[in-house]
């Protein structure tokens, strides 16, 4: 028998703004949904890895609305791939041998506007606008405009990338929009940060998504591998010293090293995989994450979009949710929403979007500062 | 964090990376005894090859080529905007953030690798809620001046 990691639950709720409800109340929602698909109650968990940004304690919280049973919860922390992180952890737990069920949550309140990076001391001044700009639309767009300036990439490739990803939400029920935007209506929409206008910047919502995570002992006697998904690899990397990254930070070469090892340890390559969900914070960022990630040659990001690969029906469809420009980003959220994107088409039950026969896919998220985590999930 | 100097003008730095030389505002870097490498304001430790307290304090260039931009139309309220945030790489090493200035912010005025300086300007230019401190800002390299 292997020491296989497998999960047997996922759910998130649909994403959307929930004035009234608290981050645990929206990480209760979706724990409930993953442990009802997992037929298990909390009771059985025993442990919590909980990934929120915005506020402490959510785990716990979480459980004084479902049950407070005890175990042992971990909180985390990791910028956009915080969700992603809690997930790991969970994974690693069990391959440690310590647990055979935990379950994994990740909960965010965003509330609406621009996010930009706290000043926790030393700068005499705020640098906002005074030092150049540390907004994340503007970060992303240098992604892009890093990207053109190496390939020579266009405005309206990126604006495509919004194009195909709320289309692809228009098949996702759990999406926060599920609209077209045709090109004109993409690149004619206010511009925030060249070349990103407001419909190639994500969208902030609230959301929670959940993950029932078990060993491949339990899950034979618990006789669930019928629709179980087996985690193949799970990879987390920080941003390595790059020449410009204490300044402009690379989400290319984190994404790289996280991909790397995760492709090690599943023993696949990109070619194998059927989906990938990846971070698509802004619609720059898609076109360099192709190749981060090895879905094409380098600087062929453009090229392989232009060819409908990456479209929902393409060879490697990318962002089938609708991704994080359509579905919406709760940060602490979106790490383990994409796992139940992939982990959906793998039980093959994703509807109109379904991706048919998915054997192999793979989840990315990065969080500026940096982290990366690369998830190869497949049919069991 | 800014040594108490001010400028010539009575002015503080706006950013601790910013150094004050005889009224003067300079750009402060290290470089690493081990490895070479040359960063931005001041360190301890090298963050490329983890040398331990091997730095030694430098000024950085004003003199640089753009490596990177974005022109920015949202930010925070009371920021003049559209303005260009730009990534510059500096002669000699070092690269820095800041905005470029003396440039219609649009996509056609703006090449990558453009020779650029850096002059010293008050904050109020970008944030006037800033007012009383002094910046750094990156202009057009002047023609016949080779950065």
């Amino acid at each position: 028998m292997s020491d296989d990691v497998y999960v047997i639950g996922v759910d998130m709720i649909r994403f959307g703004r929930f004035d009234d409800a608290t981050p645990p109340q929206l990480a209760a929602q979706a724990a409930l949904m993953a442990l009802d698909d997992a037929g298990l109650a909390i009771a059985d968990m025993q442990a919590v890895y909980s990934g929120n940004c915005g506020e402490t304690m959510v785990g716990q919280r979480m459980l004084q609305l479902v049950g407070q049973t005890g175990v042992p919860v971990v909180n985390v922390t990791n910028a956009c791939a915080t969700g992603a992180t809690a997930f790991r952890e969970g994974w690693i737990a069990i391959k440690a041998g310590l647990f055979d069920l935990v379950l994994a949550v990740g909960a965010e309140k965003m509330g609406k506007g621009m996010l930009v990076r706290r000043n926790t001391g030393g700068d005499p001044v705020p640098t906002e606008g005074l030092i150049g700009s540390s907004t994340m639309p503007a970060v992303f767009a240098q992604m892009g405009l890093e990207h053109a300036r190496a390939y020579g990439t266009t405005m309206r490739q990126f604006a495509q990338v919004s194009v195909k990803n709320h289309h692809h939400s228009t098949f996702n029920p759990k999406a926060m929009y599920q609209k077209e935007t045709p090109l004109e209506e993409v690149m004619g929409s206010e511009m925030i940060s060249y070349p990103n206008t407001k419909l190639m910047c994500s969208v902030n919502v609230d959301g929670s998504a959940a993950a029932v995570l078990c060993s491949e002992r339990k899950a034979r006697e618990l006789g669930v591998l019928g629709r179980a998904v087996r985690i193949r690899a799970s990879a987390l990397a920080s941003d390595p010293f790059t020449e410009r990254n204490l300044v402009m930070p690379d989400c290319n070469t984190v994404t790289r090293y996280a991909a790397r090892s995760a492709y090690e340890m599943a023993g696949v390559g990109p070619e194998d995989l059927n989906l990938v969900e990846l971070h698509d914070c802004f619609a720059t960022a898609e076109i360099p994450h192709y190749e981060n990630l090895g879905l094409c040659a380098e600087g062929e990001g453009g090229v392989l979009l232009d060819s409908g690969a990456t479209t929902i029906g393409g060879r490697i469809p990318v962002n089938l949710s609708g991704g994080l420009l359509s579905k919406g980003h709760p940060l602490g959220a979106t790490g383990i929403a994409n796992i139940y994107e992939v982990a959906t088409h793998l039980r093959g039950e994703a509807g109109k979007r379904q991706v048919e026969g998915a054997r192999l896919g793979l989840t990315h998220v990065v969080g500026i500062g940096s982290a990366c985590a690369v998830h190869i999930l497949e049919k069991a | 964090m800014t040594n108490g100097a001010e400028t010539e003008g009575g002015q503080q730095v706006a950013a601790t990376y910013l150094g004050i030389a005889d009224g003067r505002p300079f750009l402060k870097g290290s470089k690493c005894d081990a490895c070479g490498q040359v960063y931005l304001g001041e360190r301890i430790n090298c963050a490329k090859c983890a040398a331990r307290a091997a730095m030694q304090p430098v000024e950085l260039s004003t003199k640089g080529h753009l490596y990177n931009y974005t022109i920015v139309y949202r930010s925070y309220p009371g920021i003049t905007v559209p303005f260009i945030s730009a990534i510059v790489d500096l002669e000699g090493g070092g690269t820095v953030k800041g905005n470029l200035i003396d440039i219609e912010p649009t996509p056609d005025n703006i090449s990558f690798d453009m020779p650029v300086e850096v002059v010293f300007r008050g904050a109020e230019l970008a944030n006037p809620a800033a007012a009383g401190f002094v910046a750094h800002f990156f202009i057009p390299a002047k023609q016949g001046q080779p950065a």
